[in-house]
């Protein structure tokens, strides 16, 4: 993708464009923005540049492509320092090479380290491995004043000073651009099987993924997947491979008959159900509350007269996503019924990206504990709203 | 204490006694001695009030009523931490948390425990096990330590190299923010919408408020735990064991050390009959699904022997198994059995860096002929050099000291860090900036005036020199935008 003039986030349409190759470059730019008071907005290869809400102003878009590469590489210490423009996908390449990985699903293989963390998306093995926040041992940015900091440092194990990079992670840019991170690394496990059942009912879907989460299977994904009357639940087992015959079979148990087993993972096992223009959502749910909610945005859908895919995690983050010609206000209607679902399991309802005319109708975020301690925060990293203004929660 | 501060101080006081009641509140010199130090003791401080609220509400009542008259206040749950962290303020308030200790909730099928910040971290796992489940974080000083003071601390464990720091395993997070207001963050589902300000809360040592109620994620108790204890002529073919094991790809539920000193002193104090002649012990457990487990059981003990272990002993039961942890558990405490003192260190540094920075310390140790006893999470380059000396010899204080100062800069030099568990606290402030540029602490600081801009929650803490909240940073220096090359290209 070539950045011009044409780019534009949420509509907004930038007048400038950056490509430093380097943090020190991103701290001048970022200096030079804060001297002629422009509003900056850092992007990677663009693929969630349309989430959040559309920043107020943006002056300066800040492609951090150009500051890539992975910088260092300690296999034996299982840690990578890697530059933020670099490809996911390559970074996973490069490590792969020592027989490691980067235990954290990409949903856009070409998105890069810095935006998969500024907008934090994960994938089915968070279940096991957590997300970004579970593997980020360090990271370097630059402020809105072009100051350099940074945090953690590239030990797993560290407890000095506070962990920042907790903070950057899902920011949406709005505290600073990441220019580099260090990560810690897993081995790639040797032997890996898929099994998948289909159930008639998210509920007892949503009972199947329990019973696999409360065995001693640890499974490394167990996901939930399709339409209200098929859903199918499709476990990820990894190990050794002495140990993952025996551990598939127990979930073939679990799972009832009818479970398949598979060498491969399904088509699109870590993609997002989110169509180009349409609304895409994020709903979080206590364990127990997976069934429940997924079941919940079936019948809302129908009861509301809006197609909506739904897919996620048994560890508590489901996505939806409806088409482009969904009917706003009917999209509003199923987030606010959603979100009242999934509070009822302690969850929320994110809408990460959704068309003008959806934006327009729908709270983005829903109600956020701790805003205004948010608020407080940005005011001190970014006094001058410069970093992304308006497009995170409370219009942060 | 200043007329004034004193002042203060008692109008705080006689607020609380009258808000909380008059048992909830010692301002008794001789009960407050009590309080006078953390698992750090040379450090000691007499608080000026000590009080012991029951009830998030009474710990808000507190907080604003510091707050009100800029009384500082400081947090301790059981006072086991290592670093001062929890050392009192002496015109200010001391917190103690150990009536909020009421397990809320447990829920298996939620993988969740819903617990107050004074219960005890053994008791989360016990109140769990019952139905299957554990806390995996699991420091030393689990049967004593606190929750609250767990993740004030972010507190490891030899478990963490598999499973992760408590920052992993909360979920949720009730505080009194430094201005007396309660927030809540996160709960029992993942991912809450905002800032991960419950993610930066985690660790923060007590300088951003006080944590009244913790949801953790339970984690399922293991089908299988095999252990073993390996001896090798030395700490090189230890380590070496170590990275053949973890280039293998196998992640072991933990990778513990212990050099020959280490083992003398866990011999005198436990009885723990590790292998004679041993310069180093391994002690490795994993844990999981059965065949799992056995399968990498066969390779772990393949490179022991592949790196010179001329014993290796299985644990044939639960008995074994605590017999092989007793001794390394206990070894802080053992080494009291040889030296009248000792000092703990805790730094990191990259597990390939472990045979260097092991011969380093032995110089180091030959050289100033101060004795250091090394037990570690070698899975994950955390060190513990004990660094032993006779504070009854003139001089030998001093030394250790030193030796303690250079086996820090050791784990700086190799990249690592100054703390991996035991926190920044009291006694480390001064070193933080070896790690981090004043730009970095700056920028960390920022979080703390977000949330504590008068700097009365724990002050004098981690950070070496405080931050003006409000203050406008220097500007900086740097080449003039339109003199830079690179920038003309860039626009």
């Amino acid at each position: 993708m070539v950045r011009g003039a044409k780019d534009d986030v949420s509509g907004v349409r930038p007048r400038l464009v950056a490509s430093p190759a380097s943090t020190e470059e991103v701290a001048e730019v970022l200096r030079v923005a804060k001297e002629r008071h422009l509003a900056v907005v850092a992007c990677g290869a663009g693929t969630a540049l349309g989430w959040g809400a559309p920043p107020e102003r943006a002056d300066l878009l800040l492609d951090t492509r150009r500051i890539a590469g992975v910088v260092e590489h300690a296999a034996g210490d299982l840690v990578v320092t890697v530059r933020a423009g670099t490809p996911v996908g390559e970074l996973q390449a490069a490590v792969a090479e020592a027989g490691q990985q980067l235990a954290l699903d990409a949903p856009y293989p070409e998105a890069t380290v810095g935006g998969t963390l500024a907008v934090s998306t994960s994938g089915p093995r968070r279940l096991l491995y957590g997300t970004a926040r579970d593997l980020l041992i360090g990271v370097t940015f630059v402020r809105a004043d072009g100051v350099v900091a940074k945090a953690g440092g590239k030990v797993v194990k560290n407890v000095a000073g506070y962990d920042f990079g907790k903070l950057l992670i899902g920011s949406f840019g709005t505290l600073g651009v990441i220019t580099e991170a260090v990560f810690r690394l897993h081995p790639l496990p040797a032997a890996r099987r898929v099994v998948s059942a289909t159930f008639p009912q998210a509920s007892t879907a949503g009972r199947a993924a329990l019973a696999v989460l409360g065995s001693q299977v640890v499974p490394t994904a167990v996901e939930l997947a399709g339409p209200a009357d098929e859903v199918r639940v499709t476990v990820l087992v990894e190990g050794v491979e002495a140990g993952v015959s025996g551990r598939t079979d127990a979930v073939v148990r679990l799972l009832g008959r009818g479970a398949t087993i598979h060498d491969e993972l399904p088509a699109g096992f870590t993609a997002l159900p989110f169509t180009p223009g349409g609304t895409g959502i994020k709903v979080t749910a206590s364990l127990t509350g997976v069934g429940p909610v997924l079941a919940a945005a079936h019948s809302l859908g129908a009861q509301h007269g809006v197609d909506v895919d739904v897919r996620g995690s048994a560890a508590g983050v489901l996505h939806a996503g409806t088409g482009p010609a969904a009917d706003p206000a009917a999209v509003a209607r199923l987030v606010d019924r959603l979100r009242a679902a999934a509070a009822l399991f302690g969850g929320s309802v994110t809408v990460l990206t959704a068309p003008a005319d959806v934006r327009d109708v729908v709270d983005l975020w829903g109600p956020v504990p701790g805003l205004d301690l948010m608020r407080r925060l940005k005011a001190e990293l970014d006094p001058d709203r410069r970093l992304s203004p308006g497009r995170f929660v409370g219009g942060i | 204490m200043s007329t004034d501060t004193g002042t203060r101080v008692e109008h705080v006081a006689a607020r609380l006694r009258t808000e909380l009641g008059d048992d909830a509140v010692i301002t008794d010199r001789a009960r407050l001695r009590t309080y006078e130090c953390d698992g750090l003791a040379h450090y000691k401080v007499t608080p000026a009030v000590v009080v012991l609220p029951r009830t998030t509400g009474q710990v808000a009542d507190v907080v604003r009523a510091c707050v009100e008259h800029g009384v500082p206040f400081v947090a301790r749950g059981s006072g086991t931490g290592l670093s001062g962290g929890a050392l009192p303020h002496a015109q200010g308030v001391l917190l103690v948390l150990s009536q909020m200790r009421d397990v809320i909730a447990v829920d298996p099928d939620d993988q969740r425990a819903v617990v107050q910040p004074g219960v005890i971290n053994l008791q989360v796992s016990r109140s769990a096990a019952p139905m299957g489940y554990y806390y995996a974080p699991d420091p030393s000083s689990q049967q004593i330590c606190s929750m609250g003071g767990n993740v004030a601390e972010n507190s490891g464990g030899a478990h963490c190299l598999k499973y992760g720091f408590t920052t992993n395993h909360v979920t949720g997070l009730e505080l009194v923010v430094p201005d007396g207001s309660v927030v809540r963050l996160g709960g029992r589902a993942p991912d809450p919408p905002g800032y991960d300000l419950m993610g930066a809360f985690v660790g923060s040592e007590g300088t951003l408020g006080v944590t009244t109620e913790i949801t953790v994620r339970l984690t399922r108790a293991p089908e299988a735990v095999r252990t073993l204890l390996a001896a090798f002529p030395s700490t090189d073919e230890a380590g070496g064991a170590v990275s053949a094991v973890i280039g293998a790809g196998v992640v072991p539920a933990a990778i513990e050390m212990m050099d020959a000193l280490a083992i003398e002193a866990a011999e005198a104090a436990v009885h723990c009959h590790y292998p004679e002649g041993a310069g180093a012990v391994l002690v490795v457990e994993l844990d999981g699904p059965a065949a799992e487990v056995e399968a990498q059981f066969v390779e772990v003990e393949r490179h022991c022997r592949d790196n010179r272990a001329f014993e290796i002993r299985i644990a044939a039961d639960e008995a074994e198994r605590a017999l092989f942890w007793k001794g390394r558990k206990s070894a802080f405490a053992a080494v009291g059995r040889i030296s009248p003192d000792y000092i703990v260190q805790d730094g990191v540094i990259p597990r390939t860096a472990l045979p260097e920075v092991l011969r380093r310390i032995a110089e180091l140790s030959r050289g100033s002929g101060v004795r250091v006893a090394n037990v570690f999470h070698a899975g994950d380059g955390n060190l513990h050099p004990l660094v032993l000396f006779d504070d009854g010899v003139p001089g030998e204080a001093e030394h250790a000291v030193q030796v303690s100062a250079a086996i820090l800069d050791l784990c700086i030099e190799h990249g690592g860090s100054i703390t991996g568990e035991h926190g920044v606290g009291m006694d480390k402030a001064k070193h933080l900036p070896r790690m981090y540029t004043d730009d970095d602490l700056d920028t960390m600081q920022m979080l703390r005036c977000a949330f504590d801009p008068a700097h009365l929650s724990n002050p004098g803490k981690v950070f070496p020199t405080p931050r003006l909240c409000g203050e406008i940073p220097g500007r900086h220096k740097g080449p003039h935008p339109l003199q830079t090359a690179g920038l003309a290209e860039v626009f």
